[in-house]
């Protein structure tokens, strides 16, 4: 384990229910004040990989049942979500999770929950700098915002913990393409600005690969490949598969797509 | 027309406390989604504390009063912790005949050490309180548990609306997993409100206990009737509940008062069937919006 | 001949009437029958009045019992007032046979029926909510129906009771708790038969569905408001079958014992006996009658002995306090109930001594 690792999975192993084995050894490292992402298709075992780190597993009767997460040198699996928290791990739940009948202003106020007690009210400044809309609509109820409103809440709530690990889970998940890059420059002015760690699940493997260091490529509950983003981005297996493109590099045009696929070379 | 004003002082009276309990019982509701059928056990326990302490140890009111209450809270988180708290992530129906096991546990258990008879308070508001209009007289309890119902109703919504901890527990009720990845300790959320609850519980059984006299019997069918109230009021909202409160008591004097005693108490039961009828989610419940 | 099922050492059932049955080796068969046989031919005649009553009440308190299973067990839905349908059975019965003058044999049944439309009224406006509406509208069915009990004088008079003509099947009188014996059992077997046999039907496949997930099962085609209906009404039909022979076998009615405490009691049967268990339903059955049985022994040895006959009297709360405890005990400590340590018996005897 090199110095600046925050956090790290060794070959873990997770089993939802006690049959039904999602996660098949998957074994990663994120190395401090960096933004690894995390791609992969549907079902690889994205969204589990992150809620393996936060805890949030046990609500849903799932597991770690092998391998170990070590953040700051202290073993973390299968503690309860509200110690894992505390020790500053946050996740960003996948589609927005805003709570629909309390305002914005409220919903903020709802990520202090990991430091009950403390001042907020230069943190609120903070979150409304990021996220200019927010403070407009600090009345309102949650419910009748817009998707792009509730993303920038529900990154917002996080933010209010002071994480020193932020996990978003898609961020992307159907905004239009503006807001979508609107939200990924906020990402990495957060991780520029804040220094926080941040892991990033995405479908939207571009926009993902532009702005982290790292990458992972998850199928089928395992790691298949990984590397700087940089090299990620050159791979040809990447660039067919996630960032539709052709072979070449250039962008594939619907008179060249096969339709056979060709089989990946890490299978 | 004077009998009239002296029913709808009682009626209003009387529907604070329905209405305070009620809030209670919501409370829980809300958080973990339980129907709570122990609440009138609840109510009983809190009366006959404050007559233990008020008469047996023959506290001072303004010593017994706060002692009550305190006790009730760790009543509240007890009763949590020992038999609810196993059983989360078990089907609801099973933590529901919990309650209903909890109920005549309780029950059984007061009527062991109390018996079934009925006592009354030693007298201890100062007749000053009392409120002479015209010939209708409005006797000092009821003044005081008007007061009190807006006191605790006024005290609640602040709490809800600004304290960090009523914001947290309202994003438990409101969206439970969100606020477990915020790091909001879920369980507590749910130890206080039944803490809380019990305390609301407690109190409305006091001022009850003063206006009727302590019986077990009659104290934990009153915390029945709160199921009447919330629905009339919709099962989710706390101000909808008081305002059920409200009409469920106007609704039993009134009856009481022109009609007939013993309608007095089926009244609420009749009411609750029929706005199942016509208006299912309440007066103020939100409709719930499922997505598959 | 056909060759002997003796319990296989695990699962290998390939056909779905494998899945179905309801006795999985002859040897259970034999045993039920040999059971039955034992009980209708020797215990009537083996013990002695006082037991033969308490025997004829856990037989009544089965088939309501299995009733109220129906629903909590296989439906999912919580009745709080079956009590109060126990007792719309008894004074249909009660006031069938004496204003209307109808014969055991029908009247039995018609209260039955009477009591399941009384219980689909109740059912009507929570039936189409989701979650535990029906459970409050059975609360409030509860007092109402104790309220009308004894106000609405003209139809049950009210406080004071109702006598029935003595039981009689085409003519033979059928007194005394022998008699009443063999129709309890014979109703008891015939009521357990129907219900095993109904949860073997779509319908009692569609309650299961809608138990387990009601969203699911409304996906897959089952109208879930018309089958908790139907649930609701099997449930009061069994309670308001129980409540008339309840009625004949008690000769003579009150209001009283119709109350809350009555549900509580029968909601106590079934979740100590096990819940989606007919069998369950019979043991939590036997458990209750034996407590109460028990604790009345107790509080009369404490009432005879005069001394302590002041402790006696307030022996009376322990029944609720016993009941509750029951409960609650069961819930944290064995949610399913006296069927599932029953089957854990049974599983250590099979293929015993080499048992897997």
């Amino acid at each position: 384990m090199q110095e600046d690792t925050l956090l790290q999975l060794n070959n873990i192993s997770v089993v939802y229910s006690d049959v039904i084995q999602v996660l098949k050894g998957v074994s990663l490292a994120v190395t401090e004040k960096h933004i690894a992402c995390l791609l992969g298709s549907n079902g690889a075992g994205k969204t589990t990989t992150l809620k393996a780190i936060s805890g949030l597993l046990k609500t849903e009767n799932g597991k770690v049942t092998d391998g170990d997460i070590v953040y700051e040198k202290a073993l973390i699996q299968n503690s309860p979500p509200e110690a894992i928290t505390r020790r500053g791990i946050i996740q960003v739940l996948e589609g927005r999770q805003p709570f629909k009948y309390l305002t914005i202003e409220e919903n903020l106020r709802v990520g202090t929950a990991t430091r009950w007690g403390k001042p907020y009210g230069k943190d609120l400044e903070m979150i409304y700098d990021y996220f200019p809309p927010l403070r407009k609509r600090r009345k309102t109820l949650a419910g009748y915002c817009s998707g792009g409103e509730l993303q920038m809440l529900v990154m917002g709530r996080a933010l209010m913990a002071h994480p020193k690990l932020l996990l978003l889970d898609e961020p992307s998940l159907g905004l239009a393409p503006l807001v979508v890059k609107e939200i990924f420059d906020i990402i990495e002015r957060i991780n520029r600005e804040q220094g926080t760690t941040i892991v990033l699940v995405e479908q939207n493997a571009n926009m993902a690969l532009r702005i982290a260091h790292y990458g992972y490529i998850m199928e089928n509950g395992r790691i298949v490949m990984e590397g700087e983003a940089a090299d990620l981005k050159k791979n040809p297996d990447i660039k067919e598969f996630y960032l539709g493109m052709g072979a070449g590099g250039d962008a594939k045009s619907y008179r060249d797509v096969k339709s056979y696929k060709r089989r990946k070379r890490w299978l | 027309m004077d009998f009239f004003i002296q029913l709808l002082v009682n009626g209003l009276s009387i529907g604070f406390l329905y209405g305070l309990a009620a809030m209670g019982f919501v409370m829980i509701f809300k958080s973990s989604s339980v129907l709570n059928f122990a609440h009138g056990e609840l109510m009983a326990l809190g009366a006959f504390v404050f007559l233990v302490l008020i008469g047996w140890a023959e506290l001072p009111v303004y010593l017994a009063f706060p002692l009550t209450l305190v006790f009730c809270f760790v009543l509240g988180f007890v009763v949590e912790r020992l038999f609810l708290r196993p059983l989360i992530g078990e089907p609801l129906i099973y933590v529901i005949m919990l309650t209903v096991g909890l109920a005549s546990m309780f029950k059984g258990a007061m009527l062991l050490i109390w018996g079934g008879n009925l006592y009354t308070f030693p007298d201890f508001l100062p007749e000053g309180l009392a409120i002479q209009w015209g010939s209708v007289n409005i006797p000092p309890v009821y003044a005081v548990s008007i007061v009190i119902g807006l006191i605790f109703l006024m005290l609640f919504g602040l709490f809800f609306k600004y304290s960090s901890q009523g914001i947290y527990m309202r994003s438990v009720a409101d969206n439970q997993p969100a606020a477990l990845s915020l790091g909001v300790h879920v369980r507590k959320v749910f130890a206080l409100s039944w803490a809380i609850a019990a305390l609301v519980a407690g109190m409305s059984g006091i001022v009850l206990g003063i206006i009727n006299g302590i019986n077990v019997h009659d104290l934990s069918s009153i915390g029945l009737k709160v199921f009447p109230v919330v629905i009339l009021g919709g099962l989710d909202s706390i101000g909808g509940a008081v305002i059920g409160g409200i009409i469920i008591g106007l609704l039993e004097t009134f009856t009481g008062g022109y009609l007939s005693t013993s309608l007095r108490d089926v009244v609420p039961y009749i009411v609750l069937v029929f706005i199942l009828m016509v208006k299912p989610y309440g007066l103020f419940g939100l409709v719930e919006i499922e997505r598959v | 001949m056909r060759k002997l099922h003796f319990h296989p050492c695990g699962n290998f059932n390939d056909r779905y009437e494998q899945e179905l049955t309801i006795f999985e080796t002859d040897f259970g068969r034999t045993a039920v029958l040999a059971g039955l046989l034992i009980l209708f031919a020797v215990v009537p005649y083996a013990s002695s009045a006082y037991f033969l009553y308490i025997l004829n009440t856990i037989a009544i308190m089965s088939i309501a019992a299995i009733g109220l299973n129906i629903l909590i067990g296989f439906t999912g839905q919580l009745s709080l007032g079956h009590g109060a349908f126990f007792g719309v059975g008894a004074y249909a019965a009660a006031i069938l046979a004496t204003d209307a003058g109808f014969p055991f044999l029908l009247a039995v049944p018609c209260a039955g029926v009477i009591t399941a439309l009384v219980g689909v009224l109740f059912g009507l406006p929570s039936g189409r909510l989701k979650g535990l509406y029906l459970t409050i509208a059975t609360l409030a069915g509860q007092f109402i129906i104790e309220y009308l009990l004894v106000h609405w004088e003209g139809l049950t008079r009210g406080t004071m009771g109702i006598v029935l003509p003595e039981a009689s099947i085409f003519g033979v009188a059928l007194g005394g708790d022998r008699c009443f014996f063999y129709i309890a059992y014979g109703a008891l077997i015939l009521m357990t038969l129907i219900a095993v046999n109904l949860m073997r039907t779509r319908y009692g496949r569609a309650f299961v569905a809608i138990r387990d997930n009601d969203r699911a099962a409304e996906g897959m085609g089952i109208p879930i408001f018309p089958y908790k209906l139907l649930s609701f009404a099997i449930s009061s039909f069994y309670a308001g079958f129980a409540g008339a022979l309840w009625a004949y076998y008690m000769v003579s009615i009150t209001t009283e014992p119709f109350n809350l405490g009555l549900s509580v009691e029968y909601i106590a049967m079934v979740i100590i006996g096990g819940l989606g268990s007919i069998t369950g339903s019979i043991f939590g059955a036997i458990f209750i009658t034996g407590l109460n049985e028990g604790l009345r022994w107790l509080t009369d040895i404490l009432m005879s002995t005069n001394i302590l006959s002041a402790i006696g009297l307030s022996m009376a709360p322990l029944r609720e306090l016993a009941f509750g405890t029951a409960i609650v005990l069961f819930i944290l400590l064995e949610p399913r109930g006296l069927a599932e340590v029953w089957r854990i018996i049974r599983s250590n005897f099979r293929l015993w001594p080499f048992s897997y």
